[in-house]
């Protein structure tokens, strides 16, 4: 039978920091690369839509062989974040956040994208004759019209992490305190045939999700919208 | 005085159209643009607040050129401080109604213009209120006195009186000419709407597929300026006969013959009808 002090908390809640860690970044990259998808006129848009949607129909391993490689320190790439700015991404916490991040792109820049572009054109007009600055437009008018939108990006992804296996798998190894995240954890208790403490696991994180899209589903874009005025 | 020579191809669901514009008029006049729908006008508006840039042409205020594109100038929108009513208002909905007024008027707002703002247009009473809960007399209201809270030398207002009905156009143009008065600003209001162009305008453009056709004073261009025998109203056409027209006047119904074929009548259309002089009424307006 298994005692909740025995129980090893370490893997639920490096999961939670790499989920609030990689959706709170990831928010900060896809404003602007919504913000450009959605304004800019360039040709490259089709060519970066598609490669910001790769995560989508990937299948994770593929991702992570790629990550391996590129971070590796016995390729060029790798090699040079290691003596130049001392990151050493393969078999580390910083190389699972920058991952999941990659990974976790589609499901925050989508949302973004389709709240910047559900915003009447004249919102960024008008702001623009009243001579206001870009940054002005974006954080007064653009953003706080566009909450339900965030949100979505904001719990896709974080939920989208909490269950992140194949990425976290291949890069990440199973490194306990650093990158032994539940899924991964699951999967060796099963294997270990440690049924109790893999229900344990599971069960939270089903818990954990069921909880925010419920909350969601219900009342979360209400709640939003009292934030940040 | 704004100059302004305008040149560009149109590509719209139309088709393609050539915009040819050259206005001016001087500081404090009132304008309209008068024209079809597809006709231009609307893009002669994005290209003078600078929305949308010319093919070729210039703009210059006073001694400041707005664009040239021989020079290659083009002075960015939020410079040439122009106030533009949208048509459909752009009020941003996470502000109230003050608080969008504070935003234009610019990092350090004019709170004592706001007011007054509010208050000639009687919106005091709903000035911490979210754009959401105003009705269209009151949105409209609130979305003309925001594009005065950045004291614009230059008002362009794009069909400002679109679905309101007769009561509140006429609240809404007491209000605009009221305010006109008492700022000083310019204005160029589009419009296909005669009788609110004659209400209001001292100068009107015509424009039609992309040019000018006719320019002058309203009563002149569309010929309502009085003879000794008989005065012209604007009539409302409601009917057509097999012979002519059934149309409304100050509120009374004619009869009048057409000399050629009604169909370029349209229902619900303004026309110019001669009346003799002693049986036209003149009809207090009622409040």
């Amino acid at each position: 039978m298994l005692s909740l002090n025995s129980v090893n908390w370490d893997p639920l809640l490096l999961t939670l920091k790499l989920a609030i860690l990689t959706t709170i970044l990831l928010l900060l990259v896809a404003i602007p690369v919504g913000y450009w998808l959605a304004y800019s006129k360039t040709k490259l848009k089709p060519f970066v839509t598609v490669l910001i949607s790769m995560p989508l129909v990937l299948p994770p391993t593929v991702l992570g062989f790629y990550f391996l490689i590129a971070f590796s320190p016995n390729n060029a790439f790798g090699a040079w974040l290691d003596s130049v700015l001392g990151l050493r991404l393969v078999f580390s916490f910083s190389g699972l956040v920058i991952a999941s991040m990659l990974y976790g792109l589609p499901f925050m820049v989508h949302p973004v994208l389709a709240g910047f572009k559900s915003l009447p054109p004249q919102y960024k007009e008008a702001s623009k004759l009243m001579g206001r600055s870009r940054l002005d437009t974006l954080r007064q008018v653009l953003l706080p019209n566009m909450k339900p939108a965030l949100l979505s990006g904001l719990v896709l992804t974080f939920a989208h992490t909490l269950g992140e296996f194949g990425v976290v798998l291949m890069i990440g190894g199973a490194i306990p305190e650093k990158t032994r995240v539940a899924s991964i954890a699951i999967y060796e208790e099963v294997e270990k045939l440690n049924f109790g403490q893999a229900h344990l696991y599971s069960l939270v994180l089903f818990l954990i999700s069921f909880v925010i899209l419920f909350w969601v589903y219900t009342r979360g874009a209400k709640n939003w919208g009292r934030f940040g005025k | 005085m704004i100059k302004a020579r305008l040149h560009k191809i149109l590509k719209g669901s139309h088709g393609v159209l050539p915009l040819d514009v050259d206005i001016q008029f001087e500081q404090g006049s009132f304008n309209a643009l008068f024209g079809p729908s597809g006709a231009g006008k609307t893009s002669t508006l994005r290209m003078l607040s600078g929305l949308l840039s010319p093919d070729s042409g210039k703009i210059t205020n006073h001694n400041e050129v707005w664009f040239d594109s021989e020079k290659s100038v083009n002075l960015s929108a939020g410079k040439r401080n122009i106030g533009y009513l949208f048509q459909d208002l752009a009020l941003f909905p996470n502000m109230s109604i003050r608080q969008n007024l504070q935003y234009a008027s610019g990092k350090n707002p004019n709170n004592a213009l706001i007011a007054e703002l509010l208050r000639l247009t009687e919106l005091e009473s709903l000035a911490d209120q979210k754009p959401d809960v105003l009705s269209g007399g009151q949105a409209k209201r609130a979305a003309l006195v925001r594009a005065l809270a950045q004291e614009p030398q230059l008002l362009l207002l794009d069909e400002p009186f679109t679905a309101l009905d007769q009561k509140l156009r006429l609240e809404f143009q007491d209000h605009l000419l009221q305010l006109h008065s008492r700022f000083g600003f310019s204005v160029i209001l589009v419009s296909h709407d005669l009788p609110e162009v004659c209400k209001l305008a001292a100068h009107v453009w015509v424009l039609d597929n992309g040019s000018i056709i006719k320019s002058g004073a309203p009563t002149v261009v569309f010929g309502l300026d009085r003879s000794d025998k008989q005065v012209t109203v604007l009539a409302q056409v409601i009917a057509k006969t097999a012979t002519g027209l059934i149309v409304s006047a100050n509120g009374q119904q004619f009869e009048i013959k057409t000399d050629h074929t009604n169909d370029k009548y349209a229902l619900g259309s303004w026309v110019p009808v001669g009346l003799p002089t002693d049986s036209a009424i003149l009809l207090e307006s009622k409040k």
